[in-house]
């Protein structure tokens, strides 16, 4: 049986780890390769590295952050910010990286997703999509895209974006409420089942977790894996100690 | 053809598009060190030669018919040189793929990968058990990550066969004397995945 995946996320801005709330107020929190090393050990199914300012700063995510990162580890690495182009993808993963997360490009070239699944095939080619609660009469789930790094406001609806990603070839959505991004308050549980309902690939859930209830709560509510950064980075939770607790709690974790 | 040196480096086969970073830095761990080759005359030695994988099937096979480098993994095989092929890479050692019907892969191996079915979500992403037919292989009991959306269902016979269950069993690993083909990748399935590789080095490296 497929196992629930716990994954620490390493926020990157100029080669260190960073952490914020709703994406921003950043403060320092590591080195990447250090981190990504120690979270392996303490049983990390999988590392994802989002380079926070390549967006902003129209370029690619830090090469040098990923070859670190990829030396030091032996579970997947998935890597996103500013990716663009396919070429852009395609040097993530000569890097180190085995999957990429595409948000803001994506968004605005859904072309983007089908080249990189059509490629280097659907289970590399990762949406990342950053939501938030809107009344927008045109988002009929509640939730629309953000994009530009939590910047944009689209008003285009999460859900017609994330079935339209899904037929173009994305394997995986990374989900995260910007709402709810570092609050501790748990994931949006509503966000992950209106997209859950929409489309059958693979979700991680993102933004808010604070506890393994959280996680128990999102791995019920429909996701395939649950991220987070704060709970490991402040050292409340190792991941060994939070996937006993998500074990005692019912879900099926590797150990 | 040169002698087999204990030590040295590991040939990766530049398919078009790999994760070749993250298998060599797997290698690198246990201090064997890679390089990545392109030509068929880099393939055909008795080193050991690792046939990545990420991408589609077709990409992969039209890159191996290119280089010509396709014919020398075939010969490899055949000749029980020392080969790992990993997730595409042993699909690409079939005959063929429902991923891209009408190409033909390099037919080392009998059968043809299909689909995962519509009962579980694909692609499969993430840690999967693993269970080897018997005793006495490479591959042991354990948790392997996977990343794929087809995969091979029946066993040939003549290979030492895992199996992994996902929408009903499929074939996790492959064993026949020094050829070892994993759906699942070791370079990326923790100290589990590393001490596969290790294994196979130590038995034919």
């Amino acid at each position: 049986m497929l196992r629930a995946r716990v994954v620490p996320c390493l926020d990157v801005r100029d080669g260190r780890v960073v952490k914020g709330v709703r994406f921003r107020d950043l403060q320092d929190r590591g080195d990447p390769a250090e981190l990504a090393a120690a979270y392996e050990a303490q049983g990390a199914d999988e590392i994802v590295v989002l380079d926070v300012s390549a967006t902003g700063e129209e370029r690619l995510a830090g090469l040098e952050t990923v070859r670190a990162v990829r030396a030091r580890i032996g579970i997947p690495l998935t890597v996103g910010g500013g990716v663009r182009s396919f070429e852009d993808a395609r040097r993530l993963l000569e890097s180190g990286a085995d999957r990429v997360a595409a948000n803001t490009a994506a968004f605005g070239n859904a072309g983007l997703i089908a080249d990189i699944a059509a490629k280097l095939g659907a289970q590399c080619a990762v949406l990342a999509l950053d939501a938030a609660e809107t009344e927008e009469s045109a988002c009929p789930s509640g939730y629309e895209v953000v994009t530009g790094s939590g910047t944009r406001r689209t008003g285009v609806d999460t859900v017609a974006w994330a079935r339209e990603a899904e037929a173009r070839g994305a394997g995986e959505i990374l989900l995260t409420s910007l709402d709810r991004d570092g609050t501790r308050d748990g994931y949006d549980l509503r966000l992950l089942a209106v997209v859950r309902e929409a489309v059958r690939v693979p979700i991680v859930a993102s933004g808010g977790a604070s506890t393994p209830e959280h996680m128990a709560d999102a791995l019920a509510a429909g996701a395939d894996a649950v991220l987070a950064a704060s709970v490991f980075h402040e050292g409340e939770w190792t991941v060994g100690a939070l996937k006993t607790r998500l074990a005692d709690l019912g879900a099926r974790v590797r150990p | 053809m040169r002698p087999n040196r204990p030590g040295e480096p590991v040939r990766l086969v530049r398919t078009g598009i790999a994760n070749v970073e993250a298998v060599a830095a797997a290698f690198g761990r246990l201090g064997r060190p890679c390089v990545v080759v392109e030509r068929p005359d880099d393939i055909l030695v008795d080193a050991p030669v690792v046939l990545p994988g990420v991408g589609s099937f077709e990409s992969g096979a039209r890159s191996l018919a290119a280089s010509g480098c396709g014919e020398a993994i075939r010969q490899r095989v055949g000749r029980d040189l020392p080969t790992l092929a990993v997730c595409l890479g042993l699909q690409l050692l079939l005959e063929g793929s429902e991923e891209a019907p009408g190409t033909a892969g390099l037919g080392c191996i009998p059968g043809t990968a299909s689909r995962f079915p519509d009962t579980v979500r694909v692609p499969q992403l993430g840690w999967n058990d693993v269970r080897p037919a018997g005793e006495g292989g490479l591959v042991r009991s354990g948790l392997a990550y996977f990343a794929n959306s087809y995969r091979l269902v029946e066993a040939p016979r003549d290979w030492r066969a895992a199996t992994t269950p996902f929408g009903g069993d499929f074939v996790a690993a492959l064993e026949r004397g020094r050829i070892l083909a994993c759906q699942f990748h070791p370079e990326l399935s923790g100290p589990w995945g590393a001490g596969l590789i290790a294994r196979w080095l130590e038995a034919w490296c």
